[in-house]
């Protein structure tokens, strides 16, 4: 088990609260104070209100238990949580697949792949014709015996991998993720290669996910994918389709990082400052609805993990008309600063 | 009263100096930032060459916004301080080149 960190639940149980997270970044300090609110920044840039325009991902949170603590998570993930979805809630989100047209399920976590139901439902998902990712974070490939067959069963089922990787070599990666994760990775990403994942046009795709490993923005996408692909196809052999960018959102153990390494205000301040309307507006929440582990719904896994729920705040087993869902108004709050800043956060 | 020369939050405060004159700083920073745009050089190239004259010069302020900066375009900690050698290379170098004149200068007055 890899362990770069405790929970921030164990750590300090009051900043993992998530009210008290939302007024940190609120009113923290004088500093903090003085940043100009998210939704009034929306209306100055002629975005207010954020509405979604439909729902292609239904992104499905499965659990917040991992193998791995890693220092920047948001959902404040790692092996003594116990959070786990239910059948019944997978259940409800099958019905809703049923009744809608959404194309895409997307799983994540904590470890998507720990859940106990997590291959029932990819099978069920699939057999409806939904396109499914699955969030990866490579190492429980190798973690436990049973769940060793894993790439072989995404092979089958078509599943489109989505893995972090903080960098190309092993510092910064390990750093964030724990000792030992970038070489797991790496054995990881050769085996799905092996299996037919990575290959321009092989169907199977395999995308990697660049976060900071530290309070900065990320790097430009094209310019990092492309010394991702020459470093890795040259020190290990591995090919890949596509590699995201994201920011760092100041949530949970993140936002613990910035708070215990006196990065708070100057982190939210830059992320504010490069605030782009054009990623704004383009915000995967407009798209996307979030289920949580126990059925609640919200607009993206952001959110979850502060406790916004969506408007109205439905449950997926009580949800009666998911029409108004695709149209609803988006709550932000600061923390939506990190999807909106710079390039955005795909 | 500050005690220090130096204040971090000074570098926000670059763009004041067109305070003591506006036309000389705009022309200025229309320059710095068509410099640092992606060019013949890549952005990350820029960053790491800034960050290396920036220890070259010894500027606190340069240190700071290009270690953020070259982190920001991509690099790592290895590219950077590789980028840092360079600069104390060619310090180091500039040094020892001048001493082939010493040398000439030994040489034309020594038996």
């Amino acid at each position: 088990m890899n362990s770069a960190a405790v929970t921030l639940r164990r750590r300090d149980p009051a900043l993992a609260s998530p009210q008290r997270q939302l007024e940190l970044l609120r009113r923290g300090s004088e500093r903090l104070a003085a940043l100009e609110p998210f939704a009034a920044r929306l209306e100055r840039a002629g975005l207010a209100p954020l509405r979604a325009q439909g729902i292609e991902v239904l992104q499905v949170n499965v659990g917040k238990v991992c193998n791995q603590t890693c220092k920047h998570c948001h959902v404040d993930a790692g092996p003594e949580r116990t959070e786990a979805m239910p059948r019944e809630v997978f259940q409800a989100c099958l019905r809703l697949l049923e009744r809608t047209a959404i194309p895409t399920v997307d799983l994540t976590g904590g470890a998507p792949e720990m859940n106990p139901h997590f291959r029932w439902f990819v099978e069920r998902a699939r057999a409806l014709g939904r396109a499914v990712i699955v969030r990866s974070n490579l190492t429980i490939l190798s973690a436990n015996a049973r769940f060793a067959e894993l790439p072989e069963f995404f092979r089958d089922q078509g599943v489109r991998v989505i893995c972090s990787l903080p960098y190309y070599e092993a510092g910064f990666t390990d750093r964030q993720r724990g000792q030992g994760v970038f070489a797991k990775s790496v054995a990881a990403l050769q085996r799905l290669n092996a299996l037919g994942y990575g290959q321009a046009g092989g169907g199977l795709e395999l995308d990697l996910v660049y976060n900071p490993a530290g309070a900065f923005l990320p790097a430009d996408q094209a310019a990092l994918e492309a010394d991702y692909k020459r470093v890795l196809a040259a020190r290990h052999g591995i090919v890949f389709n596509r590699l995201y960018t994201l920011a760092n959102l100041p949530i949970a153990r993140f936002l613990d990082y910035l708070q215990a390494s006196g990065n708070l205000e100057d982190y939210l301040e830059k992320l504010v400052c490069a605030f782009n309307p054009a990623a704004a507006g383009a915000v995967m929440c407009r798209t996307l609805l979030s289920v949580g582990w126990d059925g609640r719904l919200y607009d993206c896994d952001f959110n979850q993990m502060l406790e916004l729920p969506v408007e109205g705040g439905a449950r997926i087993q009580d949800l009666d008309d998911p029409a108004a869902l695709a149209t609803r108004a988006i709550r932000g709050d600061q923390h939506c600063y990190g999807c909106t800043a710079g390039a955005g956060s795909s | 009263m500050t005690k220090t020369y130096y204040d971090p939050a000074d570098l926000k405060r670059f763009g004041n100096i067109r305070e003591f004159g506006e036309k000389l700083g705009d022309k200025f920073f229309d320059w710095y930032n068509a410099v640092f745009a992606e060019g013949a050089l890549t952005k990350r190239e820029k960053a790491l060459i800034a960050l290396a004259v920036a220890h070259a010069v010894q500027c606190a302020y340069c240190i700071d916004a290009y270690t953020t900066g070259s982190l920001e375009s991509g690099a790592d900690e290895r590219q950077m301080m590789e980028a840092v050698h360079v600069a104390a290379a060619i310090r180091g170098g500039s040094s020892l080149v001048h001493a082939v004149q010493m040398m000439n200068k030994v040489k034309s007055v020594s038996m």
